[in-house]
């Protein structure tokens, strides 16, 4: 379509323009929450993700070692690394990190430049090498414990599944991913038959009330789900269903059934009314046609409405909120993120972004793989 | 019994009983009751055939009626009475909330959220849609602008939190702050009533690719000629757009605006993600789930606000089908 008449070159360029903006401000958002995922929790506090293939300095303090304290021309001297600290090494683990600069309190860590050799309190010297050798001299024996030695190093990006096992073997989040699927599964696979009966029913079978339970179906259609909590929650407490799995598989059941049968029934209205016809002229039943014709055919509606529930059952929170239980093991993973993580570990950015995405991970692939019957599902249900 | 056996013996007594049902309850129906033999085989047969729509109907009645159905109508029952449910007194939910700055508040936001999100989702979900029309790689960015539908609102939540953080070294929008030499950072969702628009960004960046995808599907349902013989006319392609195409998928630029509002007022999980309701941002929704469990006449007495704000677009939808199906 390039080149006809009213289509100027220079609108073209402005599109391809203006549509790479919208692509990456679309995009950006979740890229950062990627990155972050994969980032120690050191270097997020200490720079943006956007920053994540430079160095970062990081500031940290080890204790001067008391064992290697030797008397030389009438000082005492300790040497070694300060990378080694046991306080410190995990940190600096990767070995490539370099000393920028050191200082002897805490409230200025980076008070000597580094390699130059420091007068401190008591009359001590101390020196830091980029590489992390210090030498600590004092005029007399030291006895109790090391000098703090303070320092600021340059410390490499650092990538690290660290945040991943975290997520999955701590805070009982595999548990909650094995709940989510627990209660996703049941939920989008037993609506779709019973909705496909009722769908085949409005579209092909004549009986009276049929434009009455059509229009029903719309109205329920938008009935706001908030109204269906307390009453179903009771109901499910008095029944002695409670708050449970089945509670909730239940009413996931339900509350798709409006959406399922509408786009169902829209798709099976569009099949060619002939093949049924002549299917009852040999003398199928309703039933045989429904099973044998019009269920295969159906495949992509089907196909279509069990990503819209999928989707929406893995993703919700309000429904697994009311419906299941509020103890820790059977939480699914949005109530997980949204109860446990925000609330007590809302500074752990490095674990909130694991956990959002180790959540949002299977929906992408489900997304990006059935995405052609998403989209036809979609322009059943509201282009006429 | 461990969760995920129950799921899977769940799956297939669901599905199982499902099965049988439908094929046990045809079976009965064209063999004991009407069975096609016999002396008034012409009648039985009759007679099954008026029968059997409901037996492929009943379990998604049952299903419409139990959950959906009956709360409308328990829920407005429930409302009217006190919060242990053991008083009834009449409208005095609606009013005591109705006096509540608080409820107040939630209401003229949620009020904000139905105008704007609806609003900026289709015009956005439009200008991609025509962008990406027929243009090379337009699958491609189409895809990436529709794949935010697919993340939950809680994971759409916690990537805002990336990007509104009050840290120049985690949230995006301070970073872009210091960089051009702003002081200090500022946290973005206490910055009052401007707090909700940075909300309300979250809900249009996940909506926008649902509109486009419709409305992309429109735009190529345009007919060909009526394009073309604007251009001889000498239209340009602002013009072809607005005076064209435009007003040719009027009736799904509706229908995406009012499937948008809906969302717009079930979705509590922003707010309560966000900011738990705080800083002037509870939205009707997040409002409801606050006294949930705790005050049950209050909580439906929410909900059936929410019920009326929707009843004019239940309304329109039931009339649209109505016409459709004449």
């Amino acid at each position: 379509m390039d080149n006809i008449a009213g289509q100027k070159s220079g609108l073209t360029i402005a599109t391809y323009v203006s549509v790479i903006a919208i692509v990456l401000i679309w995009l950006i958002p979740t890229v950062g929450l990627f990155v972050s995922s994969f980032r120690d929790r050191d270097q997020i506090s200490a720079s943006g993700w956007w920053q994540a293939p430079f160095s970062v300095v990081l500031a940290d303090a080890g204790r001067a070692q008391l064992d290697t304290q030797k008397e030389e021309n009438g000082v005492w001297v300790m040497k070694g690394n300060i990378f080694q600290d046991e306080d410190v090494a995990d940190r600096f683990k990767s070995g490539n990190s370099s000393v920028t600069a050191f200082g002897s309190r805490g409230r200025d860590p980076g008070e000597f430049p580094v390699g130059t050799t420091a007068t401190i309190q008591n009359g001590r010297t101390l020196t830091v090498a980029a590489n992390g050798d210090y030498v600590m001299t004092s005029p007399e024996e030291i006895t109790r414990r090391g000098p703090r030695v303070y320092f600021q190093a340059n410390t490499p990006p650092d990538f690290t599944l660290d945040n991943y096992r975290t997520v999955l073997t701590a805070d009982n989040m595999d548990r909650a991913f094995i709940n989510t699927l627990t209660v996703t599964i049941p939920a989008t696979i037993i609506p779709i038959l019973i909705a496909a009966f009722a769908a085949y029913a409005l579209a092909w079978m004549d009986f009276p009330a049929r434009g009455l339970l059509i229009a029903a179906v719309v109205g329920l259609l938008v009935v706001p789900l908030q109204l269906a909590l307390v009453p179903l929650l009771n109901l499910h407490n008095r029944i002695g269903i409670g708050q449970s799995f089945m509670g909730i598989w239940l009413a996931h059941t339900a509350f798709g059934m409006p959406l399922a049968i509408y786009l169902l029934r829209n798709y099976m209205v569009g099949l060619p009314r002939d093949i049924i016809e002549s299917a009852k002229v040999d003398g199928a039943t309703d039933f045989q046609v429904f099973v044998k014709i019009v269920l295969p055919l159906s495949f992509p509606a089907l196909a279509s409405f069990a990503i819209f529930q999928f989707l929406w059952t893995w993703n919700d929170l309000l429904v697994a909120k009311v419906f299941l239980p509020s103890a820790d093991e059977s939480k699914v993973m949005t109530v997980k993120i949204a109860d446990d993580l925000l609330g007590s570990r809302g500074g752990d950015w490095g674990i909130l972004a694991t956990a959002a995405f180790v959540s949002i991970a299977v929906p992408l692939v489900v997304f990006f793989t059935m995405q052609r019957y998403l989209v036809r599902g979609l322009l059943a249900g509201s282009v006429k | 019994m461990n969760p995920l056996l129950q799921g899977i013996a769940t799956i297939l007594a669901g599905v199982g009983g499902c099965v049988a049902y439908f094929y046990f309850s045809n079976l009965v129906l064209d063999k004991v009751i009407f069975p096609a033999r016999g002396e008034n085989i012409g009648r039985n047969i009759n007679r099954a055939n008026m029968v059997r729509p409901w037996l492929f109907l009943l379990p998604a009645i049952l299903a419409l009626g139990i959950y959906l159905a009956y709360p409308v109508v328990a829920s407005f029952y429930r409302s009217l009475f006190n919060r242990g449910g053991d008083e009834f007194i009449g409208l005095g939910n609606y009013i005591t909330m109705f006096g509540e700055p608080e409820f107040r508040q939630s209401f003229l936001n949620n009020m904000l959220w139905v105008l704007v999100v609806p609003a900026a989702a289709t015009f956005a979900g439009l200008l991609a849609a025509q962008l990406t029309d027929r243009m090379k790689g337009g699958n491609l960015a189409k895809s990436m602008i529709f794949m935010p539908m697919a993340i939950s609102f809680v994971g759409a939540s916690l990537i805002w939190k990336f990007v509104y953080a009050n840290d120049a070294d985690i949230g995006l929008i301070n970073a872009i702050r210091s960089l051009f030499g702003a002081e200090g950072s500022v946290d973005m969702l206490q910055v009052p009533f401007w707090n909700n628009f940075f909300l309300m960004a979250i809900l249009i960046w996940t909506q926008t690719g649902f509109a486009m995808v419709i409305l992309s599907g429109a735009l190529r349902g345009v007919p060909e000629e009526t394009i073309e013989a604007a251009i001889i006319d000498g239209a340009n392609p602002f013009q072809i757009f607005f005076k064209i195409k435009v007003p040719q998928i009027m009736g799904t630029i509706v229908v995406v605006w009012t499937t948008t509002t809906i969302l717009v007022l079930k979705v509590f999980d922003i707010v309560y993600t966000m900011t738990g309701g705080n800083f002037g941002t509870e939205i009707l929704p997040s409002y409801m789930m606050s006294y949930m469990f705790r005050d049950d006449g209050r909580a439906t007495a929410v909900a059936f606000i929410i019920m009326i704000i929707v009843l004019p677009v239940m309304i329109w939808n039931i009339v649209q089908a109505r016409r459709e199906f004449r």
